[in-house]
Order: C-alpha cells, then structure tokens, then sequence
C-alpha cells in the first residue's frame, strides 16, 4: 500500500487534515504488553502493525499520506527487512558515512567517487596512494583495478597504516595480490634524486632542517639497503608550529616527515607489515623509472603540503592527482606551492555538494537531513615544466 | 585512451606519436584536443607551434612556440575529454560522471547499457569503468549524431569498448539480445519511464539502473514506473563547488597595530611568483599568507539523478 489509488483518494486526503488531532498518547488502544503477549504468540511482524492500525483511534482520521507514513515507521520497528548485499564500494563508504565518519576521516561517497575519478584510476593502472581512511580508498581502488594494474599504499616512517576496511571488500586473491605496501623510502633513492624536489626542500623549509639521521638533506630517502627489513625514514623539524594542533594522531606511531613532536633518533628496523604484502623490487625498480599513473592522497589528519611535495615526483608526467582533506586551508597552502613550483597544473579544489530526495507523489522534497560536509579535493595533473629536457622520470 | 592491452600497461609514460590524439593545455580554462599531425601547425595567441616538435616527447612536456609561448601537451583522460568535446547536446560533468559510476557499481568486466548517447561524455568514463573486458551499448535515436559519438570514440581508441547503435529506446525499449545479462542501465532520456519496464527485462538480479532527468515532474513519474520492478529507489542532486585561492600579505599600518589589512598580490591564477610582496608592503611586519574562497560562478542544478535495484524474484 504505497501508492495513492486513484483520484477520489486525492481528493479524500486534500480535505483532511490535522487540526483534530491532539497528542495525548491516547490514541493506541493496544499496550505494550498487548504487543508483547502477541510477540509470544508467534505473531508476525506484519500482523502486529495491522493490529495497531486496528486499534488506533485517530488512524482513520489521517490523511492517506499520514496514514502511509505511520504504516512506514511501524513496519520499521515490529517488521523490519534486511536485505543481504555484495560489499560494494557504495555500500561499504554509506555504511562507515553514516555510523563511524570519523574512521574514514569524513569520506562521503561522492567526495571518494571523484578521488577515483580526478585521478583517472582505471585497468591497467599503478597507482600510488597515502590510505589513511582505513583501507576505504584502496579497496575502492582495486576494485576499479579489477585485478590488474597496482595499488601501492605508501607511507612515511616505519609503520604502515591500517587497511581493515579493504577486508570488508572480500576480494578474490587475484585482487588481494594487486595491493602492496612500500614505504617512501623504499620507493625512493639517493640515486635518483629529484633535483626540483631538494630546491622545494630549500623554499619549504628556509629557517635550518633537523636532519635526525645523517648529514643529507632530509628531502632524500635512505637508501634502500634491498634486505626486507625496512628502516625509518628521517623524521624532520617543520618550524610551522601550526602544525602540531593538527597532528591529533599519535595512536599509530605515524613518523611522518611533519611530526616534529616524534622525534625518533634510532634507526628502527621492522619486519615486512600486515596487511598487504611489500611491493616487489621488482615493481619498485620500474615505478622508478616510468613512475606512477596516478596518486590519490587521503591523509586527512596530515599536514598534506609536504607529502604532496614528495610524492608528486614519483608520477609520470602527465599523470592526473587527487588529494583530500577534511580541511580547506592545508589544500589552499597546498596549490599555492605547487603553483609556484609548477610542478602542475589544471590545479582546482573542490567541495562536493550531495543532497537526497524524498519523492512520492505530492510528497516530493529534499530529505529533512542532509550531509553538511564531505572534505575537500585539490586535483591536478603533473607536468614536465623544463622545456628543454622531459626525458626520464625526473 | 585507456590502455586495454596488456603489454602496454602503463603507457601513459609513452612519447607522443604522430596520428595521436593530445590534449593540449593553454590555460586551466582553456584546452584543446588535437591530432598530432607531421607538419601540421597550432596556432594560438602565444604563438605557432609546430606539431613535428611534440614526437618524441613525453606526454606531459611543455613545448614552446615559434615566438617563445608555451603550452602543455597532456594525454587524454576521460576527465580532460568531457571538458574538450564539442557539444552536440548538454552534456554530463564530472560530479555527476563519478557518482553515477559508483552507484551503478560498475567495476571492470561490467556490461553495461546507455541511452542517450549524446556527446560520449558520460560513455567514455563508462568505457573506463568496464575496461578492458566489458562493454558499453550505448543508444541514440539521432543518427548524425550516434556517428559523431562512434567517430570520437574510434578517436579516442575505444571502439572495443563501446558499440553505439541507432536506436529510439523509448519506443521500441532495449534489444531483445541483452535481456537478463546487464549488469547496469544508465537513462538520461526525456520520457525514461517509458524506457523502465524494457530495461527492468535487461537487468541481471540484483541490477541496478540509474535515470537522469533535470525536471522532478520527470523524476516523479520515473519513481513512479521503478516501484513496480525495482526497490531501493533513491533520488539525489550532486553538485561541485570549487574554490580560488589568492596570495596576499597581512600587514599592520603605519605602525599602528589596532587593525590589519590584506593586501592581495594582484596577479592572474597561472603565474604566481612566491617572491613578489607589492611595492610599498614593509616585509618585517607583514605575514605572507593564502586565502580561499568560493568561485564566483558556481552551477546551481544539472540534474536529478535516481538509483534503483532490481527486485529479487
């Protein structure tokens, strides 16, 4: 009984309306334990809210709409329907949108369907991503993958970041085996320096860099020694203190090259991280070379400014770039340098804007809630700026 | 513009070759796509540039004209493409393009139906979304224009993806051929409930379609027509709103600290220079900073788009 029958019904409900009805809670003629005792006997959903119906005094008086709607929420809470579903991306984003946001660092399900595609995620594609959404973006990812192509989630210092939510994707091994981990110092190498890259270190960070290990500019990645064992990244002192209200994170021992707070002397070295294994030297080797296809950032506890300066250079150029964020300033920082350093272009920063309808007949409007918020997007495509030589990755 | 073939993964590392389509980067407003041609020319106003001096390069380069201009040759993406097309018909962008993606559920190996084709907007980012073993049907009842739609996607490299028909779908409803093997149905028509029960045949359990429609009386009787086949019916608007961003300096004037003002460094968005500070702004006492705001011109409504699942049966 959803849909209006017929025009005498209109009619009907056009001239009805609530100004006789007074809300005393006197109106449901059954009490609770009436409905418990029902519930003991084996009732079904459907009769107990066919029951109500019958026993409500004031039911008759509402208009067809109101009546539907009553209908509605009893159906709700003495039969409810569960549908089984696939996990899709879809589902999986709704689901951690609307009771744990904060997990997935506010990623509403559009803001996460334009990363995919501002960063041209396709077949056949190596993609290098920052997940700190908990594995949201990289089971999104491998999922437009379909198996081909990689995902390599990279991150700074020794930990790797959490993908539970990848799990929840249920994928076949084939997929699973396209999702690997290497950490930036990893992908990186003294020998490939990006020349561009330590002049952005200079312009960043003027005022004098705390190298932790080492004498080099921090900029550069410890060379990897090729044994499993990964050791740390330098961690460095950025003089910009508005940064540490920022970094809430500590809980996963994230050194970032921003955490200042973090200071870890020692050369830690760990063994390969769970979940997802390390990439290949292999795959290393050619990212290397031909760098990758595309890079999504979603980092949003970060100060992004200075992962985008280092991750940018690990792109092919050509190759497109979408980085979010829960707020909108670190991104405004963000384009102005790469502005600057030109190291891009087809620079925007973008809101997305979703909002549901209600639409039944007569009844169609904007849902009452609506998603105040879904973070931000800086997208851009990286470029060769040097006219005279664009041969080679760097 | 996609690579399909295994052996050329990663070829957007590749060098521009002649017959290649490029999209060629003047402003961020302002783009073309061209046929790289040997010894054919571009002219614009930074100058003639010279197409034999893009073979060879990476895409991505920045190339120079005859007079010391430059532009930026990019490879074509899906995204790029929507924002070059010439538009034989409204088109869709990209807030749209990426939301219906993800809630059609279209992941590679999909099949998936449109109708209408109009531009290719739309069809080329679903062409993305099946690659490299799915397919796109794509419908139009405009004959002129379902060939302009097949010669850009002959362009474009995609004619293993996407087959486009001419086809009056409100009409005469999809082909008998696809019934029960679709995996997603993406409308944008002006009647689409009449186009509804032919689709609901197409669609595989658990299928979902997707109708867009700028007018809610169309988005009414389209809801309408999906209750009697689909559930899970949900209706929504997305928009993008994008934002600038302008360098200035907050400064105290003339020593006196009661207020601060904002100078903006006068300058266009492309050309910013981190070391320019305006003539007369003191350095000691002003603080460099970026600020953002909304674009002026924001787009207020495309369209509604509605979702719907096939019924269990």
């Amino acid at each position: 009984m959803g849909v209006q029958e017929g025009g005498d019904r209109q009619l009907e409900s056009e001239s009805k309306d609530n100004r006789a009805l007074i809300d005393n809670n006197s109106a449901q003629n059954l009490s609770s334990e009436d409905i418990d005792a029902m519930r003991r006997d084996g009732a079904t959903g459907d009769e107990i809210v066919e029951a109500l119906i019958a026993n409500s005094s004031t039911y008759e008086n509402k208009t067809v709409f109101s009546q539907e709607k009553y209908k509605r929420r009893k159906q709700k809470k003495y039969a409810p329907k569960v549908l089984l579903r696939r996990p899709f991306t879809r589902s999986i984003c709704e689901a951690y949108f609307k009771k744990y946001p904060n997990r997935i660092g506010f990623l509403r399900i559009d803001t996460l369907s334009l990363l995919l595609s501002f960063a041209n995620i396709s077949a056949y594609s190596d993609v290098l991503l920052v997940d700190m959404v908990g594995g949201l973006l990289t089971g999104a990812v491998a999922e437009r993958l379909g198996g081909t192509g990689y995902v390599c989630n990279t991150y700074f210092g020794g930990t790797s970041h959490s993908l539970d939510i990848a799990r929840i994707f249920n994928f076949s091994s084939e997929f699973d085996s396209r999702i690997v981990q290497a950490s930036y110092s990893h992908l990186c190498s003294a020998e490939s320096l990006d020349e561009e890259g330590s002049k952005m270190h200079e312009i960043d960070h003027p005022a004098g860099i705390q190298s932790i290990i080492g004498r080099e500019s921090s900029t550069k990645c410890v060379p990897s020694t090729g044994s499993t064992q990964i050791q740390e990244a330098q961690s460095l002192r950025n003089d910009n203190s508005s940064l540490d209200e920022e970094l809430g994170n500590t809980k996963e021992n994230l050194s970032s090259g921003q955490e200042g707070l973090h200071e870890n002397n020692a050369t830690i070295t760990y063994k390969a991280v769970n979940p997802g294994k390390q990439a290949s030297p292999d795959a290393i080797k050619m990212w290397k070379e031909k760098g990758f296809n595309s890079l999504i950032v979603a980092a949003p506890e970060l100060e992004v400014d200075s992962i985008v300066q280092k991750l940018i250079p690990l792109l092919s150029y050509s190759a497109p770039f979408a980085i979010y964020h829960q707020f909108l300033q670190p991104l405004a920082t963000c384009m102005h340098k790469l502005q600057s350093s030109k190291m891009a272009i087809g620079l925007q920063i973008s809101e997305p804007w979703l909002r549901e309808y209600q639409v039944l007949p007569s009844r169609t409007h904007p849902q009452m809630q609506m998603s105040g918020f879904g973070g931000y997007i800086l997208s851009g495509t990286r470029i060769c700026n040097n006219s005279e030589n664009c041969n080679g990755n760097q | 513009m996609l690579s399909i073939d295994p052996s050329k993964k990663n070829s957007f590392q590749r060098f521009i070759s002649d017959g290649d389509l490029v999209i060629v980067y003047e402003r961020h407003d302002n783009m073309k796509a061209v046929k790289v041609k040997k010894g054919s020319e571009l002219q614009n106003r930074f100058g003639v540039f010279k197409h034999s001096d893009w073979i060879g390069k990476p895409f991505g380069s920045k190339v120079l004209s005859s007079k010391g201009g430059f532009v930026y040759i990019l490879a074509p993406t899906p995204e790029l493409w929507t924002l070059v097309l010439s538009h034989r018909t409204q088109i869709l962008y990209i807030a749209d393009i990426s939301f219906v993606i993800s809630y059609l559920e279209i992941v590679p190996g999909c099949v998936v139906l449109e109708s209408g084709t109009g531009s290719g907007s739309l069809t080329t980012s679903l062409a993305r979304a099946v690659a490299p073993s799915g397919h796109v049907h794509t419908f139009d009842f405009h004959e002129q224009r379902a060939g302009l739609a097949r010669d850009d996607f002959e362009r474009n490299g995609l004619s293993n993806l996407v087959t486009v028909a001419v086809r009056d779908i409100q009409g005469e409803g999809f082909p008998d051929e696809f019934q029960g093997i679709i995996d997603s149905v993406f409308l944008d028509l002006p009647q689409p409930w009449l186009a509804i029960p032919s689709a609901a045949r197409m669609l595989k359990q658990d299928g979902v379609i997707c109708s867009f429609s700028p007018c809610i009386e169309q988005v009414q009787r389209s809801c309408e027509a999906l209750r009697s086949n689909f559930t899970d019916v949900r209706t929504f608007e997305v928009l993008l709103r994008t934002y600038e961003i302008q360098e200035g300096r907050i400064q105290s004037s003339d020593g006196d600290e009661s207020y601060r003002r904002i100078t903006h460094t006068r300058r266009k968005r492309q050309c910013i220079s981190s070391e320019d500070n305006g003539e007369n702004t003191d350095k000691a006492t002003s603080i460099p900073t970026v600020m953002a705001r909304p674009c002026q011109e924001a787009r207020g409504h495309t369209g509604y788009l509605t979702f719907a699942r096939l019924n269990c049966q």
